[in-house]
């Protein structure tokens, strides 16, 4: 993560595949868990706990996105759907058969699996930008049925009111009790993806990523390991939606429309694709670039001549947005991640020169 | 039966212009392979643009619609050069994310240069509805039909006849033997852009004159996605007659189910229709099948 590498000479394949590459790492990570654990919900205030928590439920989905795009290399421009499947599940499960929150989130993982499956079969046939219309047309249609289906969606323009998750007597309900309930979340969703791209999964998925038809002429059943990445994709999603929607505390279509699965690749190329850290990075600046924009503007509230700084905000963030995107796209294709990793080149040996 | 027609006629005219904004869009896959994700919002930008150059600086229509359309081919060589073939070799999902980034930030450009608040483009045609039998139909849906219909059948003509429709032609099938033809393939892609644009100001022109011009008008872009697929992704003729074909599917189907359904099928059978083209033929209509090697 933040070690320098200095010494670190590969020679086993153990090694490479080495979650920890030196052994200061492990404390390393350590400290980071202990600082989210006990630091940082008591030193910021409500507002900023807010951002982190946003940034936890879209890191989840956005792990999802990442192992079905960055390590298989299926484009999905409909995970946003995903999302909606579990959230609406959850919302549904909980406010009408009265189930207790987990099972809602469990349940919410599950069905939006399934969905990813019937969404991913398309993935057997055709690939790159073939499937992105595929997967633009599944978002469209989800869309669609969740609006216009009453038994779903509540009818047109409504929302499904969520009642506050809780854990046997304890209801999580203040800012800090979700912080710790979506952070717990996002451990499991952080170790399970880094495993997943250092098993035999993972590595299927790259294949298939680098090259189909080579991969499968050397066994790779890539049939089965393209609808695997779906689900696993959608899995991560329709646990995100339900906990966005637990969060939330109603489920209503515009947190899941197509502008959504838009910013979840975003989150993932602007990080880097197919790594887990970079994932971290990007969701992190996608998620924080409208508060900071927010924040930084109001400093020069009276230089500007806008009336109205957060509306004028909300423009801007798509403007200043979309223009990362390209930016990145053309200067660093590799992301925050490839960016970290010069910088930690170069410090290897620092202060000597080799 | 005149319920039908009438379905029909407009359906058509409808799918005229899907047809002419996916001329734009399979032209530019056709000879750069690129997918143009931001189709809609070029058009929203054109029609933004027109607007400001006639309503904001009073020019007269025809000054504005010209500027327009040198604005725009200025801006499709520029994107071309600067975003998009920095993009050429790289995986799919970038060069996807490139057009997608474009699309939210001329979104977002729109809003703070010009405004959220939906403005009209006077193209001075008559207001009143023309009767066709017990059809009627406004005029701007006959001139956009018109349009559609006179930008295909000139752009057949520059592909089949002219010089520079042959070198089109060449780099679509096949970019390396083009090169070593002789053909200079950075003028074909800069040619193929300037195509895009004027198709993105015919369309932005049209579809704002019918809708109003705001943030709104770039979701005509998403149609253009099925009608492409469902053409074939390389065929301009295909372009033109899946743009046709989602049309009047989509207002029969809006037409005759919306009452049971609770409407919005509009939004829902194109879609549908592409899931199923993809699934079946993905190669569409029209398109050139691609067999692939290691």
């Amino acid at each position: 993560m933040i070690n320098r590498e200095c010494g670190v000479f590969k020679t086993t394949y153990q090694a490479d595949m080495a979650l920890y590459t030196v052994p200061l790492a492990r404390i390393t990570v350590w400290a980071f868990l202990a600082f989210f654990v006990f630091v940082l919900p008591f030193v910021v205030d409500t507002q900023r706990l807010v951002w982190a928590n946003l940034v936890g439920i879209h890191l989840i989905a956005a792990l999802g996105l990442n192992i079905l795009v960055g390590l298989c290399g299926q484009i999905s421009v409909g995970h946003a759907a995903f999302m909606a499947v579990g959230g609406y599940t959850a919302a549904i499960m909980t406010s009408r058969a009265d189930v207790p929150f987990w099972v809602g989130l469990v349940a919410g993982g599950v069905f939006a699996s399934v969905y990813g499956l019937l969404v991913g079969l398309p993935s057997v046939r055709i690939k790159g930008f073939y499937l992105a219309f595929a997967t633009l047309a599944a978002q469209f249609i989800t869309e669609w049925t969740i609006t216009h289906v009453k038994w779903i969606g509540g009818g047109f323009q409504a929302s499904i009111i969520v009642p506050r998750p809780s854990l046997g007597p304890l209801t999580i309900d203040t800012e800090r009790e979700k912080y710790y309930l979506i952070l717990a979340l996002v451990i499991v969703a952080v170790v399970v993806a880094l495993n997943i791209a250092r098993s035999r999964l993972g590595r299927a998925f790259v294949a298939i990523r680098d090259r189909d038809v080579a991969a499968e002429l050397i066994g790779v059943d890539i049939a089965r390991y393209k609808l695997l990445a779906f689900m696993i994709s959608s899995f991560y999603a329709g646990v995100a939606g339900a906990l966005w929607v637990y969060y939330l505390g109603n489920a209503n279509i515009e947190a899941f429309r197509i502008v959504e699965s838009i910013s979840f690749l975003a989150m993932i190329i602007i990080g880097g694709l197919g790594s887990v850290l970079g994932t971290i990075y990007g969701t992190a600046f996608v998620v924080l670039l409208p508060f900071v924009l927010e924040e930084i503007l109001q400093v020069f509230k009276g230089v500007i001549p806008v009336a109205d700084i957060h509306s004028f905000v909300a423009y801007l963030r798509f403007a200043v947005y979309g223009g990362l995107i390209v930016f990145f796209l053309m200067v660093e294709p590799e992301g925050f991640n490839r960016l970290w990793r010069n910088v930690k080149d170069y410090f290897r040996v620092w202060p000597f020169p080799y | 039966m005149d319920f039908f027609l009438s379905l029909l006629v407009k359906g058509l005219i409808l799918g005229a212009i899907y047809g002419l904004v996916a001329l734009g869009f399979v032209i530019i896959y056709k000879a750069t392979s690129v997918i143009n994700f931001a189709v809609g919002e070029l058009m929203m930008f054109a029609a933004f643009l027109a607007v400001a150059m006639t309503a904001i600086y009073g020019l007269p229509l025809a000054a504005g619609i010209g500027i327009t359309l040198a604005l725009m081919v200025l801006f499709g060589f520029v994107l071309e050069r600067g975003v998009l073939r920095p993009m050429i070799g790289r995986p799919v999902v970038g060069m996807i994310m490139a057009t997608l980034g474009l699309g939210i930030f001329l979104r977002g450009f729109v809003s703070i240069t010009w405004g959220v608040q939906t403005r009209n483009i006077d193209l001075l045609l008559p207001t009143k509805p023309l009767q066709l039998g017990n059809i009627s139909v406004g005029a701007v849906d006959l001139a956009g039909l018109g349009i559609a219909l006179f930008l295909a059948a000139a752009f057949a003509y520059l592909f089949q006849r002219s010089r520079m429709g042959m070198a089109l032609r060449a780099v679509a099938d096949d970019q390396q033997a083009a090169m070593a033809m002789g053909i200079r393939v950075s003028t074909v892609f800069a040619v193929s852009w300037t195509l895009a644009g004027v198709t993105a100001v015919a369309g932005g022109l049209i579809w704002g004159a019918k809708i109003g011009v705001d943030q709104y008008l770039a979701l005509l872009g998403l149609k253009v996605f099925p009608a492409a697929i469902l053409g074939g992704l390389d065929s301009l003729a295909g372009a033109l007659i899946g743009g046709l074909v989602i049309g009047v599917t989509e207002n029969l189907a809006a037409g005759y189910l919306d009452p049971h359904v609770g409407g919005g099928l509009k939004d829902f059978v194109p879609f549908v229709l592409m899931l199923v083209v993809l699934m079946v033929r993905p190669y569409g209509l029209f398109g050139r099948e691609i067999i692939e090697r290691v």
